[in-house]
């Protein structure tokens, strides 16, 4: 029982984490029709800028908290170089493009950074455990993901559905060429997604690298799961992104936790062991595969 | 012979020729000079070009931007090397293996992923991909993630696949048949289709042609030639691993598409010649300044991606004039 909770947590964790990731994708990909493949190297380039500035500080905290003007900047700097000029051309162009970004990104951060991977400890007021039931130990750090996660979600649900940047953002998912119609600054409205998005990226990169390690290329990988979560979820829903993070943070949790025990019972523990892994991951793009059959349009995407 | 010989009097004719005849001698080239290394690269570029030539296929004859093809050099590869590691080492049974299951996954994953659009379809190629990748992970018995060294495929008394020159030739003679086939292929009835289907697919529905099956068709066509390219791949380094199918690769391949020109018969081998030789010969260039900079080649490759794809869509292909090119705009 104490165990299956445990596992749930680091599920909501993992969902967390994703969703920061996802979210800044959804609104990149709603608002400006821009398939960013490079959004992987923001999460990169944050746990990295992180990593320095920890050092520097020689506080976690400091760090972070400096990090994410840092990573607006450069998200900013992105978007006026490179992403806007690609609003308006088909998507395989943004493809190429942004999968130019991310070689760009992997061989500057091996230049700046050198080719070792590097770690960021826990700080150290977060490096113990605390229960969260009688009998279950939880590791502080992560519980604080949860916590950092969930807050700064609920931030994003008040900023899109009550301010009035929220609405302009709703309203440019839906149709940006009327609202910029409206005499609204579009591309003042692009740079600043742009850059809230890189934030959350980046807020995302440098709280996972404590849990995982800092390294080139961290982000190629996730990035794809954050584009199968916001397909999921419907491309340009917020609301989306985040039941579909959850729901594959859970499927990959169990399924890392759970299969090794279940496969042993046809299979050698090794097997079992090296195939769980891969199960999950293969359940999450199942997942997706049976949603878009169900509903082609993710499960909160407009239809039209 | 004719339309070879005429062919010969255009930029595009003559260098088409002259690139082929290249390949064609580069074994003897390679023992003359002594520079056995560069025959493994044009080893890589021919199966690199087949592949290529088969996404070319259905992303620019049909406009279908598949992020996944890489998945079919592991299909071919995996089908070598899973027969291979229990012992059926028959070339002449592990080929039709490896190209039929390519075929079938093609044709399976196009049944699901053709009913999406745009973006969709991309992601959900790219997902179907991933989803082999892991597979392949999570293969232990054949090494899980890193990989299996297998041995080369067998065709006692026809052609012995170790013999570095044999193999070369045999992946270029395929490769010219990929090429014939995919020039076939595009100017056939059926070409006609899927690339009318290109530019208006509501059109050609509302003509009465069952777009969706001529897509799938020419999905499962180029799967089956991807599939060729992944058993050649195994072969050329007696090596299966997932990372033949990460998304990496597919991004690579398309880049190679998009580089040479795409919906081109030959563009897709110019793109594989180009991004192998900038690969090999950008860094040296790099490293001219003094300094070890060609260890950072992509921090000049990735910003040229970004210029091509800004300002160069007709790939080196377009640079030869535009007959052709334009024909296919």
């Amino acid at each position: 029982m104490e165990y299956l909770l445990l596992q749930i947590l680091n599920g909501v964790q993992l969902g967390l984490l994703m969703f920061l990731l996802a979210a800044g994708l959804t609104l990149t990909f709603g608002i400006m029709d821009l398939v960013n493949l490079a959004h992987g190297s923001l999460y990169m380039m944050g746990a990295y800028i992180a990593w320095t500035l920890i050092a520097w500080t020689d506080s976690f905290v400091l760090g972070a908290l400096l990090t994410l003007p840092a990573t607006f900047v450069l998200g900013i700097v992105v978007e006026r170089v490179v992403a806007r000029r690609l609003y308006a051309r088909d998507h395989l162009d943004q493809v190429l493009a942004t999968f130019g970004l991310i070689l760009f990104f992997n061989e500057l951060v091996r230049v700046i950074w050198g080719p070792a991977g590097k770690s960021i400890a826990v700080p150290r007021f977060l490096a113990h455990t605390i229960e969260i039931m009688p009998g279950a130990p939880y590791p502080a750090y992560r519980f604080a993901i949860i916590v950092v996660g969930a807050a700064v979600a609920l931030l994003l649900a008040w900023l899109v559905a009550r301010t009035r940047v929220g609405m302009l953002i709703r309203a440019g998912a839906s149709n940006r060429r009327m609202i910029a119609a409206l005499g609204i600054n579009i591309e003042l409205l692009f740079s600043l997604v742009f850059g809230l998005g890189a934030v959350f990226a980046a807020l995302a990169g440098l709280m996972a690298a404590p849990v995982t390690s800092v390294k080139i290329g961290m982000g190629d990988d996730i990035l794809i799961l954050a584009f199968v979560i916001i397909v999921i979820g419907g491309i340009g829903s917020i609301k989306g992104a985040f039941v579909a993070a959850m729901l594959v943070g859970q499927i990959d949790i169990i399924g890392r936790a759970f299969l090794p025990d279940m496969l042993k019972t046809f299979l050698s523990p090794s097997a079992a062991a090296s195939a769980a892994p891969s199960i999950s991951q293969v359940l999450v793009y199942v997942l997706m595969a049976g949603v878009l059959i169900w509903r082609p349009t993710g499960l909160f995407g407009q239809r039209n | 012979m004719a339309t070879l010989l005429a062919s010969l009097r255009s930029p595009r004719g003559l260098l088409t020729v002259l690139v082929l005849v290249l390949l064609a001698v580069l074994p003897l080239l390679t023992q003359a000079f002594d520079q056995r290394y560069l025959l493994s690269i044009g080893t890589r570029i021919v199966i690199w070009a087949i592949a290529a030539v088969s996404l070319n296929m259905i992303l620019g004859y049909g406009g279908l931007v598949s992020f996944g093809h890489a998945v079919f050099f592991g299909v071919g590869g995996y089908a070598v090397g899973i027969l291979s590691a229990n012992g059926l080492h028959s070339g002449w049974l592990q080929w039709p293996v490896g190209i039929l299951a390519a075929a079938t996954w093609a044709a399976l994953v196009g049944t699901l992923s053709l009913r999406t659009r745009g973006v969709y379809f991309i992601m959900i190629t790219l997902a179907f991909a991933q989803l082999v990748y892991y597979i392949g992970a999570g293969l232990e018995a054949y090494g899980a993630d890193d990989g299996l060294n297998i041995s080369r495929s067998r065709f006692p008394g026809v052609i012995d696949l170790r013999d570095k020159a044999s193999f070369y030739w045999l992946c270029f003679v395929l490769l010219c048949g990929t090429l014939w086939f995919c020039q076939r292929f595009a100017n056939s009835r059926f070409g006609f289709v899927l690339r009318g289907a290109k530019s208006n697919d509501l059109r050609m529905t509302a003509l009465g042609f069952p777009v969706f099956r001529y897509r799938l068709a020419a999905f499962t066509i180029s799967g089956a030639f991807g599939g060729l390219a992944g058993i050649l791949l195994a072969n050329e380094g007696a090596y299966i691993s997932p990372a033949m199918m990460s998304w990496i690769k597919s991004g690579d391949l398309i880049i190679i598409v998009v580089l040479g020109g795409m919906g081109t018969l030959f563009g897709p081998l110019y793109g594989a010649i180009a991004f192998f030789a900038l690969e090999e010969f950008l860094p040296p260039l790099l490293d001219l300044g003094g300094k070890d900079w060609g260890e950072y080649w992509q921090i000049v490759f990735g910003p040229m991606l970004i210029l091509i794809a800004l300002y160069a869509r007709g790939g080196i292909d377009s640079l030869l004039g535009r007959t052709e090119g334009r024909r296919n705009g």
